[in-house]
């Protein structure tokens, strides 16, 4: 069968009225929670990751397609009306989104954000259609060296390209590396690192990793640094625009995918890069320029559509190699390991019709997305308003619900507790939280590539280097890690010093 | 792997974050666990596996006493992480300890309990108690709002998705 016939398959799968009713859980959930102040989209997933043990896979992921794209809409609302957005993603769309909301266009923000979301959704879904299955096929084809090789590239691109400081990337991730080993070893069945504790035994299960680590950490975190003052909310409608802001509005859209796809297909993409550079095109091109800094509707439609682009971008590694390469990739590849799919380039040889149907689930929850929020958007203002009381002590609550439900024993707890003070302990002293969940799932993963291609080299350490793919991988790895050495020896980019400009902004409107 | 700290800025006055050596106390902590760990480690298999078992856990834990050696070396020179912002974020306040020295506490009352008392209970007391720690005063709503939650995911766990929470000292009851 051809990838268009699956992805019919995947449809008629998905679009099952009980398949079709998960969809539209998920996507509700997905933007309530994700609405939520302090709750980003990795967060969203991880916190509803046990809703999903015991239906089906294909339910499942039905639901968390809607819930990826809901929670990633809803932080945008947030940013809009609150102008604090939660992740590093959305700060460029807060820029101007809430410049516009406190003029009195908040419905035109609210519009051009779900409808450039879904715009950008739909053409990166078609794109991952297209692209992760000869990405697959391909990958198929490399032995452990060059698997090890990529691998290796996701961890140094990820701890040493996102983030300020290399020091605190690298720490963050050795931290994961060490939790990865926990568990039997996979080759001679020894217990490491396991305290004696037998349950531990099967490793730490990485949903309580993942819920410590995003829910709890986050919750004791703000718990230390609460706003006493109550945040204001700008009131909105529904949300509507104009012709002359669809105008305005169509081609940033366009644009911003394009930045955004390519970007979230790569290992250290991310959407920081992308939502910038989107802004700034739009800010060069636009006929408005005087209108930028003061609400302008380019500067939100642009950067949203990057940001929602480069999220399906993401799901391109996910899918073909078994690679996370941002937060909601990493949970959501956790939720592929407890259905016990082995996620890796053989997935759509193995489970094609799961794979298929999530995709085709990504379109209908993209789809959903726009049809029920444009109506709902009043609504999920109102939950804005949560009091910070009731919103921290319910993120705490479904946090143990979480780890509780996972295997039903208080050992659990104890870890959610401890990964818990671990999170907080990163948010306090600036570690960054990706590297360590990237290290946490491919760590053990890297091990056995390691050891599995040195058994076949015959314990040959040159063995590591047959591979063309492997070799070049290295060579871009070496660069990847001497280029910004190279470039400080030069100059401070511009870049950075307008993204610290911004940060200064940021604080001084935060003082005054 | 290399690490390079931080641009130093020759900005003076830079305040030092004595607090960060509590990260290297945890890096060098968990460092020397898995070095311990792996060395008591039979070593077998050679053979078949040129690598074992130990080797991984051996680096992991040398690189995390490097890194804490290299930020204990970079801590007084005035590298500073940043701290985490958000919505509900004020990383300019003071921070709080005493809020989450509560809430763990009530967590740690949560973990010891659930089992003997149940989850009906003690959700409901990790609710109620989180939201007062937290600096709501309307402690009947509290509770009853915790009791919601508490009934209804027990309820939603067991006959929707089949998953028995602890019922504890309720056994028999719900």
């Amino acid at each position: 069968m051809n990838n268009l016939d699956w992805l019919l398959q995947g449809f008629e799968q998905a679009a099952t009225p009980m398949n079709l009713l998960y969809a539209v859980i998920g996507v509700l959930l997905g933007t309530a929670v994700g609405v939520l102040p302090g709750i980003g989209p990795a967060m969203t997933v991880a916190l509803l990751l046990p809703i999903t043990y015991n239906v089906s896979p294909s339910a499942a992921f039905i639901m968390f397609a809607g819930i990826f794209y809901g929670g990633m809409y809803g932080g945008s609302t947030t940013s809009i009306l609150l102008n604090t957005p939660g992740e590093s993603s959305s700060v460029i769309t807060a820029i101007e989104g809430n410049k516009m909301a406190k003029a009195g266009r908040a419905a035109q923000a609210l519009a051009t954000a779900a409808i450039g979301s879904f715009v950008a959704g739909a053409i990166g879904t078609a794109l991952l259609a297209a692209f992760a299955p000869p990405i697959s096929r391909f990958a198929v084809t490399l032995g452990a060296p060059s698997y090890l090789a990529i691998m290796l590239f996701a961890l140094v691109a990820v701890t040493a390209v996102l983030g300020a400081s290399k020091l605190r990337g690298a720490i963050s991730l050795f931290l994961g590396l060490a939790i990865g080993v926990v568990g039997i070893d996979f080759l001679t069945g020894q217990p490491r690192a396991t305290f004696g504790i037998p349950q531990l035994s099967d490793g730490i299960d990485i949903v309580v990793i993942a819920v410590a680590i995003f829910a709890l950490g986050e919750a004791l975190w703000v718990a230390a640094h609460l706003r006493r003052r109550p945040a204001d909310v700008i009131p909105v409608g529904r949300p509507w625009m104009g012709r002359d802001d669809w105008r305005r509005s169509w081609k940033p859209w366009l644009r911003g995918t394009a930045f955004g796809f390519p970007f979230g297909a790569l290992p250290a993409g991310g959407a920081e890069l992308p939502t910038f550079l989107s802004y700034i095109t739009e800010k060069r091109l636009s006929k408005h320029k005087e209108e930028f800094g003061r609400g302008a509707i380019e500067g939100v439609a642009g950067p949203e559509a990057a940001n929602n682009a480069s999220a399906a971008g993401t799901l391109v590694p996910m899918l073909s190699l078994g690679l996370p390469t941002n937060a909601t990739a990493a949970v959501m590849l956790t939720a592929f390991v407890s259905y016990g799919i082995q996620p890796g380039p053989t997935l759509f040889e193995k489970e094609p019709l799961l794979i298929w149907t999530l995709i085709a689930s990504l379109f209908i929850g993209n789809l959903l997305l726009l049809v029920l929020n444009l109506p709902l958007a009043p609504l999920w203002a109102k939950l804005l308003r949560t009091p910070r009381p009731y919103l921290y002590a319910g993120i705490l609550f479904f946090a143990t619900l979480g780890a509780l439900a996972v295997n039903v024993q208080a050992l659990d707890l104890a870890l959610l507790l401890v990964f818990g003070l671990l999170g907080l302990m990163m948010r306090r002293f600036g570690l960054p939280v990706l590297p360590l969940i990237i290290g946490v799932i491919l760590g053990p993963r890297i091990e056995r590539q390691l050891r599995q291609a040195l058994q076949l080299a015959d314990g040959n350490w040159g063995g590591l280097f047959t591979e063309p793919v492997a070799i070049v991988v290295y060579v871009l790895m070496a660069i990847l890690l001497l280029m910004p050495l190279l470039l400080k020896l030069m100059h401070r980019s511009e870049e950075s010093l307008l993204v610290v400009e911004d940060d200064r902004d940021q604080v001084e409107k935060a003082q005054a | 792997m290399t690490t390079t700290e931080e641009p130093q800025e020759r900005v003076p006055a830079k305040p030092v974050d004595k607090a960060q050596y509590l990260v290297c106390a945890v890096l060098v902590l968990v460092g020397a666990f898995l070095i311990y760990d792996a060395v008591t480690l039979d070593a077998g298999f050679a053979k078949v596996d040129p690598v074992g078992p130990r080797m991984f856990p051996l680096a992991i834990g040398v690189v995390l006493v490097a890194l804490a050696i290299i930020l204990a070396i970079a801590i007084p020179r005035g590298s500073i992480g940043e701290a985490d912002a958000g919505e509900d974020v004020d990383p300019n306040a003071p921070g709080d300890w005493r809020t989450v020295g509560l809430l763990v506490g009530l967590f740690v009352a949560v973990i010891v309990l659930v089992n003997p008392l149940g989850w009906v209970i003690m959700g409901t007391l990790l609710f109620a108690g989180a939201a007062t720690i937290l600096g709501s005063g309307h402690y009947v709503r509290n509770f009853v709002i915790g009791l919601v939650l508490a009934l209804v995911s027990f309820y939603a766990f067991y006959s929707g998705l089949g998953i028995p929470l602890p019922a504890g000292v309720l056994d028999g009851i719900l």
